[in-house]
Order: C-alpha cells, then sequence, then structure tokens
C-alpha cells in the first residue's frame, strides 16, 4: 500500500466547492409569508405577474412579505398530487371535477366550495379552439374538417389534462349536434384516429405542435393558441371553430391546508384578488376571458364570440360528464386506441 | 463475473487482421455513436448560448435556477454518502462472510436497477403519501416527506442505491479475507483491520462507485418527477428544472440548465476514465461499466 489515501486536501476543496450553494438554502430565512399555488398547465405566465401584483398588493396593505410558490401541470396529475399531500394552499385547476375529486378523496375542502367565491368560483373562462400551421395549407375551418384523411390533430390526454377535457368535450358536443349521441361517438371515434400522440398536458401537446413541428391542428387552450404565436412568431393562424365550448377554470381555497399553514387569510385574500379590476386586466391581457365588466369591455375585441356548450347544459355537470366519458372504462377509453 | 481474469489489465493480443466487414462495422457504429452521443451534447450547449452568454449566465443566476442546483447538490450530499456507507456495508458481509440468504441479499441490491425509476418514487408516494400507510400520522405530526427535500432524497437513495455495493462486490470477493485474517492475528482490532486493510484495498473502486452513484443521483429525473410537486424554486431539482423551463417556453434557459448537467457527465467521464486506465488493475474485477 505505497499509494496515498484519498487526497485530504481534495475532498476538503469539494466540501468547500459545495458550500455556499448549501449554506444560501440554510440562511435564507427571513420569513416572509409562503404561499403555494398547485395550478394547471398552460397558467404559468398568468400567474407569475398575478403572484407579483398581489405580492405588491398585500404587502401595502398589510406590510406582510409574500413568497408565492407555483406548481404547475397537467390539471387531473396535480389535483392527484394534493390528494397525495402536496401542500397546496389555493388550487387554480382547469376544471371543478378535479377539485370535487379533491374534496371527495382527500377531504381537504367542502363539497360545496364552488359557491363560495362568484361566478362559480371562476375569476374567468375560456373556450377550445383551433391553431393552425400559417396559411392554414390543410384548409381547416371547423370541427368536420378535423376527421379528414391526412389531417394530424394534436390534443393532450382527457385522462390527465383538463383542457384536454375541455377540448373531447366540444368535439363531443359538436359530434351531437350534428347526429346525437350516435353521431357524436361516430364523430369522436374518428376525430381522435387523427390523434398521432397524446401530450401529457396543455403545454406538452403545444410543444409537440409548435416546437417540434408535428401535426396540423392543435386543439387549444384560446389562451395558449394566442401566447404560442406570442412566443412562436407569425408561424401559425388561429381559427375558431363554429362552436365550442364554455370552459371555466376555477379557484378554491383548500381549508384544512390553509388552517395547518395559518394562511387561511392570505389566500383568502389572494383569491378574492383575482377578481379585482387589476388581476383581471392581467387576465384579460394573459388572453383569458375576464368576468370584470370593465376588462371584458377592454380585451372584447381580441374574443371571438361563437356559441359556447355548457358543461351544466350539454352534459349535465362535470360529475356526469367524468363518470360517462373519462373513468376508466367510459366512452374515451371505447373509442381511442393508441395508434 | 465473481470470476476474474488472473491478467486483467493486459490488452488481448489479436493475431487476426480486421476483416473488411469488421472495417466497415466499426465505421458504422462510430457514425451511430456521432449522431446518437456527440450530436445531442453539442445541440445542449449549442441552444444555451444561442442567444449569447450573457443570456446564459443570466438563466444559471436566475433565483429558481440557483435553487434547482443547490437542492440537487443537497439531494446528493446526503444520498450518495449514506450509500456509499451502505454499500461498503453490504459489500463486506457478501465478501467476507458466509451467510444464509447470501443470495437473496444480492439480488435485493440489483432490484433497484431492474425497476423503472417511477416505481422507485411512487412507493414513496404510496408509503408517505397523505392517503398512504403513514400519512395520517405525518400530516397529523406535521412531517412533510414527499413533495419535501426528504422524499427527494429517499427517491435519490432507492434509484442509487445498488451502485457501490455492486462495484466492491466482485472486487472484495476477489480480494478474500486473507490480509484481514493476518491483520487479525498480529492483534489489529475490527475498526483498524477496517481502515488500515480493507479500506484502502478498495479504495478506488469505491471512489469509481461513489462517482457514478452522484452521477446518477444528481441526473435522475423519473423518481423524483414523481415526488417532487414540482414547486418552483423548492422541489424543482435540476433536470426537473429543465423541464420546468422547456415548457415554458425558455429554451436558452433549459439547454443552459441542461449544459450543468451534461457537463457534469463529461467530468465523471473523464474521473471515470481516469480511474479505468490508472488503476485498472483494482477495478478489473468488475467490468460492467
Amino acid at each position: 500500500m505505497t499509494r496515498p489515501p484519498l487526497s485530504r486536501r481534495a475532498m476538503m476543496a469539494g466540501a468547500a466547492a459545495t458550500a455556499p450553494f448549501l449554506a444560501g438554502r440554510a440562511f435564507a430565512d427571513d420569513k416572509p409569508i409562503t404561499l403555494l399555488n398547485v395550478s394547471y398547465d398552460p397558467t404559468r405566465e398568468l400567474y407569475k405577474e398575478i403572484n407579483a401584483a398581489f405580492a405588491s398588493y398585500w404587502k401595502g396593505k398589510t406590510g406582510q412579505v409574500l413568497d408565492i410558490k407555483q406548481s404547475h401541470g397537467g390539471s387531473g396529475k396535480q389535483a392527484r398530487a394534493v390528494i397525495d399531500g402536496l401542500q397546496a394552499d389555493v388550487v387554480t385547476l382547469a376544471l371543478a371535477g378535479d377539485i370535487d375529486e379533491i374534496a371527495q378523496r382527500a377531504k381537504l375542502l367542502p363539497p360545496n366550495w364552488q359557491s363560495r367565491l362568484p361566478n362559480n368560483s371562476t375569476p374567468y373562462t375560456s373556450t377550445i379552439i383551433f391553431l393552425v400551421r400559417k396559411g392554414n395549407p390543410k384548409g381547416i375551418r371547423d370541427w368536420a374538417d378535423l376527421v379528414k384523411p391526412g389531417v394530424g390533430v394534436i390534443v393532450s390526454n382527457p385522462k390527465i389534462s383538463g383542457g384536454a377535457r375541455w377540448a373531447y368535450l366540444a368535439a363531443y358536443a359538436y359530434g351531437q349536434k350534428q347526429g346525437g349521441a350516435a353521431g357524436a361517438k361516430d364523430y369522436i371515434t374518428r376525430l381522435y384516429k387523427n390523434v398521432p400522440v397524446l401530450g401529457a398536458g396543455a403545454r406538452d401537446a403545444t410543444t409537440t405542435f409548435a416546437q417540434r413541428n408535428i401535426g396540423d391542428v392543435l386543439l387549444s387552450w384560446e389562451n395558449e393558441a394566442f401566447l404560442t404565436i406570442d412566443e412562436f412568431g407569425p408561424n401559425y393562424d388561429i381559427v375558431y371553430p363554429s362552436s365550442s365550448i364554455l370552459a371555466e377554470p376555477p379557484v378554491a381555497l383548500l381549508d384544512k391546508n390553509v388552517d395547518r399553514h395559518n394562511t387561511r387569510v392570505v389566500a383568502t385574500g389572494y383569491l378574492n384578488f383575482l377578481y379585482s379590476p387589476l388581476a383581471q386586466d392581467i387576465i384579460g391581457k394573459h388572453h383569458y376571458r375576464p368576468r370584470d365588466p370593465k376588462a371584458v369591455a377592454k380585451y372584447a375585441a381580441s374574443f371571438k364570440q361563437i356559441p359556447l356548450a355548457t358543461i351544466d347544459q350539454a352534459f349535465g355537470g362535470w360529475k356526469k360528464a367524468s363518470a360517462t366519458h373519462f373513468a376508466d372504462g367510459g366512452l374515451f377509453d371505447q373509442i381511442y386506441k393508441p395508434a | 463475473m465473481t470470476l476474474a481474469n488472473p491478467v486483467v489489465g493486459a490488452r488481448p493480443v489479436s493475431s487476426v487482421r480486421l476483416p473488411g466487414l469488421a472495417i466497415l462495422l466499426v465505421l458504422a457504429s462510430a457514425v451511430v455513436m456521432a449522431v446518437l452521443v456527440l450530436l445531442p451534447l453539442f445541440v445542449v450547449f449549442h441552444d444555451a448560448f444561442a442567444k449569447g452568454i450573457g443570456k446564459y449566465l443570466a438563466s444559471i443566476r436566475d433565483p429558481d435556477a440557483i435553487s434547482a442546483i443547490q437542492l440537487t447538490l443537497l439531494v446528493a450530499a446526503i444520498a450518495v454518502p449514506l450509500n456509499a456507507a451502505f454499500g461498503i456495508a453490504a459489500a463486506w458481509c457478501i465478501a467476507k462472510f458466509e451467510f444464509r440468504g447470501k443470495a437473496a441479499l444480492l439480488t435485493l441490491i440489483d432490484l433497484p436497477f431492474s425497476m423503472s425509476p417511477v416505481v422507485s418514487g411512487l412507493v414513496w408516494v404510496l408509503l408517505f403519501g397523505a392517503q398512504g400507510w403513514f400519512g395520517t400520522w405525518l400530516i397529523d405530526h406535521d412531517i412533510k416527506i414527499i413533495f419535501a427535500t426528504t422524499g427527494l432524497v429517499l427517491a435519490t437513495i432507492l434509484v442509487t442505491f445498488p451502485f457501490v455495493a455492486r462495484e466492491l462486490i466482485p472486487l472484495m470477493q476477489d480480494q478474500g479475507s486473507d490480509e484481514e485474517a493476518a491483520a487479525l492475528t498480529l492483534g489489529a482490532g475490527g475498526f483498524t483491520t477496517f481502515w488500515r486493510i480493507t479500506l484502502p484495498n478498495i479504495r478506488w473502486a469505491l471512489l469509481y462507485g461513489v462517482l457514478l452513484c452522484n452521477a446518477r443521483a444528481m441526473g435522475e429525473f423519473g423518481a423524483v418527477s414523481v415526488v417532487s410537486g414540482h414547486i418552483r424554486g423548492l422541489t424543482t431539482t435540476l433536470p426537473l428544472h429543465v423541464e420546468v423551463l422547456y415548457n415554458d417556453y425558455d429554451f436558452v434557459g433549459a439547454f443552459a440548465a441542461a449544459s450543468l448537467l451534461a457537463s457534469l457527465g463529461l467530468i465523471t467521464l473523464v474521473l471515470k476514465t481516469g480511474l479505468e486506465w490508472r488503476h485498472a488493475g483494482e477495478l478489473a474485477a468488475n467490468r460492467r461499466h
């Protein structure tokens, strides 16, 4: 054993190199109030701006410093994480059914949560529209064009993505109008035959379409379609179909979590802030359809008015829609076979 | 695998000239390697610096990026030493002693290699998630395991569990326990024997195993993704941060973070090759990597 043992100096150097990074975590402790908003996929940019606005509003009002954390992913996946213990103070998800799941399985909030805030706890609405490649080379104008042979439709998986559920239901509502339940089933069967790959979330589907250049048309949140054009330049055209669905992404306070974290007051303030003129303006700016009349008027020109089916009228509410269409063995499982 | 070639380290001499077909095969594999390995590596650095070095540095200095780097280092700093200690202990037992269930223990150590990382993450959710076996108790006592650093560490430990042990076992089996026996008969205690005989004998293999373990610990995506909760600036490790930024359309940021991981890979590769070159004899019992 003539070789020197592992150099002690080398070990010290390694420790010294990592120390500042580790120490940074330990000492960054001037105790702002932390709030966690667990949200769905396309709201990343929206909440980044709203969080900054709310933090300065709240500091002015109470003097408290806030550190608002964000987590984003497919709406169903995010709900699952909250059920499994992700310590969200508020959830801002893509559809009421996902928050119902949290209420039912983890009992973090009461079943009547949706009546606690104005407008069914949805501070804004949105809808599902088409994004096509520049000049619309495949001539896609309406839902009927999506089932033509040779058209690649990009959409995410309705099992885990909220936007994908709205897209599925918008398509189904169109089919229903054309030929009742049988017509609707036939229509969506043919539609999902044209889907080469199901994305994991709205953002995943968008990058598949825009970054990886797969498919001819993206079934997209209206806000996501506008954002794609903002981000990737004018390589795309937005197409409004003849009809779509009224998407209502709700927000809710998780009572058990905020009481455990002692954040009920600030979390309530946060959700109420979403209805304030300031937040409503940010909402309109990010291409979500605001509720506040002033913001509605300001951004009216950017949203085309088309007939929108509602989940309650066309599908009898989320509970029924989930059981019929998205539960294991439901209609989606029957009609979709991965290519 | 346990029967090591006694003349390892010496290069096998080929007396046959490479036939034409073999040259073609070598060329083909070189092309495949260039396309599958070098090209993606080039793309990572190319896209990271696509908007200049200023943008690159800015994305690495972003608070969320710094937090991701810190978290990655912290997780590795806990998981790797624990796995090293465990690996030495397991290899020591297996190589130097005979006991019932040895084969079963060996198989168990290998299990994480054959298990999908998603499963390695999900088991912790099933155990410690709010709906899991210990969920209610943990919540009542305000102990956060999953969707917190602890969960990330647990998932990483499980995934990187076999690296050190698997590196040491063949070598220690090969070395046998003669030297230890000699030390003991000369009056050395158990600890002295371990410190003066066993550890120096395995140090290079240990370093090799730690290196691989560390590379995997810092690069792991699947298992940590399941237990992370993806809270920005709090529970996103560097690989998760890459995904977040990519989905934010921040491609420079995503590839800048990816370039850090790629550099880690390159450094590991250099160190690993150096070890293989200088200390081949002390690693040779294990040529799987």
